[in-house]
């Protein structure tokens, strides 16, 4: 069965690879017959309703999902489509309290134009009374025009008629409200780097959160993503290298859990500890059925692990006769940090720690400018499930998600970058990203550091 | 921290996890608090087999519960609603609030505050540790000579 699904225009990248994982969730295969970035309207293929219904369910940027009746370019051929997709069905409806709603992108028709087009589908010959408020089947016209901002890329032609009409049956609503209930404004404990509602529930939904899974955020941070993953059912770890940033600042009330608590997930939440992803605590083997994260790139913060600067050495300082790491208050020295030798860390930790099939939702700093390419890692025991981007002004992020391998299957990964950045002090020598973007002369910086220069 | 968390950790210093001694690591002066959660049975279902069974007795007994049967259940024995609940009880209603984490290996203690565990190194025991835990030099050495090369109280790499 062809039905129709419309999204939220807006993350266009991650909406394709978020609707195969929720199909994935939902343990249906799912066909995409017709999508196009600027539009939200799309045709897929699903099994029956129930799929339909399981699918729309999880996710966060379909916005709902319809039965397909008819498509067409123009009123006659959406007619003539109608007609033969569901003439022997028009009698199941014939006495159903009903609607029909006229729904448009880019476009818009007045009250008159509207009522023409309802009145040219009678010939389906319903009689069920007309309720618009909670009506047995919802009906849509949905029209869809060229949008502008496709004209200004692509440079289509806008024309004054749509470019596409569908006539279809509502079937069921997505989770898309949860956005609003995770809201950051409303959240108790944020910080400043806390990754918003939406991106954190798609994250979640792309490693494919659900009931009596175990995920794990090894930079936690105020815990939005392990927060979304619990919403959708999986028992949650996380840790980070600075305690305080999960602990907050009221003393007896741990920060995070108060997230937990306000969104009534508690029985969600397992632990978090204090901890390094290159020194982890966690065992060398395949327990975790998720890895969700935004690791630390130094955008706003340099990177760094424990341990000693180069040329430094390891040394246990005593201080009156008791050595300085067992006194209160005790700082362990961090040193600067690769930004792609951290991402192979957080590729060979979810190699040791994911279950077969578990996945690894990573994100990733990137930049718009052509010149400077940062390669997406590969590992030979991960294979791609998808990269979506996310573009601001000057740089983007990219999400993305991996599968952990069963044992004897390899993806080739002949296409990734050999040298790692773990030789260099400084976190600038280190960091390709923080290079382009952050120093004088580059990116977004640019006016107020040549004049500190000057 | 949770009992469940502790059969997932060991200890930090990379030397220790090859070593069968570091895992379980030992809870000493535990303080122990009882949460109610919501039963959730797929979970246990699901993470029972990656749980470390003798390491899980080990920690049973430890913090002072009864001793558990000799082997996991498997099978039917998850059918039974009482062992699964029993499981929940023990696995993530139980966790620790105060207390230390022992290596058996190295000996280091991981401090627990307030239900959260520290497993940050101190700098001896990152990256330059098995210099001295592959005997290339003894422990007192290894002090001494440190605490020459830095000025006493400074503190490292702050």
């Amino acid at each position: 069965m062809d039905y129709l699904v419309r999204f939220a225009q807006l993350h266009e990248t991650f909406r394709r690879p978020e609707l195969e994982a929720c199909a994935t969730l939902a343990g249906v295969s799912i066909e995409i017959i017709a999508y196009n970035e600027y539009s939200p309207y799309c045709v897929v293929r699903l099994p029956n309703e129930a799929a339909a219904r399981a699918v729309a369910k999880r996710s966060i940027l379909v916005k709902d999902i319809f039965e397909l009746w008819g498509e067409g370019t123009n009123y006659e051929e959406l007619h003539a489509d109608v007609r033969r997709r569901t003439h022997g069905r028009w009698n199941d409806y014939i006495a159903v309290p009903f609607k029909f709603t006229i729904d448009y992108f880019a476009g818009t028709r007045n009250t008159v134009q509207k009522g023409e087009i309802i009145r040219s589908f009678s010939y389906m010959g319903f009689k069920g009374p007309i309720r618009l408020s909670n009506p047995d089947e919802e009906f849509f016209v949905m029209e869809e025009y060229v949008d502008d901002v496709e004209v200004s890329i692509l440079g289509t032609t806008r024309t004054g008629d749509p470019r596409k009409i569908y006539l279809s049956r509502k079937i069921a609503d997505s989770c898309r409200e949860a956005v609003l209930k995770y809201d950051l404004k409303k959240r108790r404990y944020i910080s400043t780097t806390s990754m918003d509602a939406e991106l954190s529930l798609i994250t979640a939904n792309m490693a494919l959160a659900a009931p009596g899974k175990l995920f794990f955020d090894p930079f936690v941070g105020t815990g939005s993503f392990i927060v979304a993953a619990s919403h959708f059912g999986a028992l949650t770890l996380g840790a980070d290298i600075d305690g305080r940033s999960f602990r907050g600042k009221e003393s007896g009330k741990l920060g995070i859990y108060e997230n937990f608590d306000q969104y009534g997930i508690k029985s969600k939440f397992l632990d978090t500890f204090t901890s390094d992803l290159t020194n982890t605590p966690l065992q060398r083997t395949a327990v975790l059925d998720g890895i969700v994260c935004d690791p630390p790139y130094g955008v706003r913060e340099g990177l760094r692990v424990l341990g000693n600067r180069r040329g430094k050495p390891a040394v246990n300082v005593i201080i009156d006769g008791i050595p300085a790491y067992l006194r209160p208050g005790f700082i362990p020295p961090k040193k600067p940090y690769g930004f792609e030798a951290l991402q192979n860390d957080v590729l060979n930790f979810a190699v040791r720690s994911l279950v077969p099939n578990g996945r690894l939702s990573m994100w990733m700093p990137t930049t718009n400018d052509e010149k400077t390419e940062f390669p997406v890692p590969m590992h030979e025991n991960l294979e791609i499930i998808s990269i979506s981007v996310q573009n601001f002004n000057t740089w983007a992020r990219r999400l993305i998600t991996y599968r952990r391998l069963p044992e004897g299957e390899l993806s080739d990964i002949s296409l990734a970058r050999k040298n790692i950045d773990d030789q260099g002090t400084s976190a600038d020598a280190l960091n390709a990203f923080r290079r382009v973007h952050m120093l004088p002369g580059h990116g977004t910086r640019v006016g107020k550091d040549q004049k500190t220069a000057e | 921290m949770k009992v469940i968390t502790a059969n997932f950790v060991t200890c930090a210093v990379k030397e220790c996890k090859t070593s069968p001694a570091s895992f379980p690591l030992h809870f000493n002066d535990a303080e122990l608090e009882q949460q109610e959660l919501d039963f959730q049975p797929e979970f246990i279902r699901n993470v029972l087999p990656r749980i470390d069974w003798e390491a899980l007795r080990t920690i049973s007994n430890e913090l002072g519960f009864p001793t558990l049967p000799d082997s996991k259940p498997e099978g039917e024995a998850l059918d039974n609603e009482q062992t699964l609940k029993d499981l929940h009880r023990l696995l993530l209603e139980t966790h620790v609030t105060e207390g230390k984490l022992t290596c058996g290996n190295c000996g280091h203690s991981y401090m627990i505050k307030e239900g959260i565990a520290n497993f940050l190194l101190p700098s001896h025991l990152g990256e330059e540790y098995h210099l001295f835990l592959n005997n290339i030099i003894p422990h007192a050495l290894f002090t001494q000579i440190a605490s020459q090369i830095d000025t006493p109280g400074l503190g490292t790499g702050f």
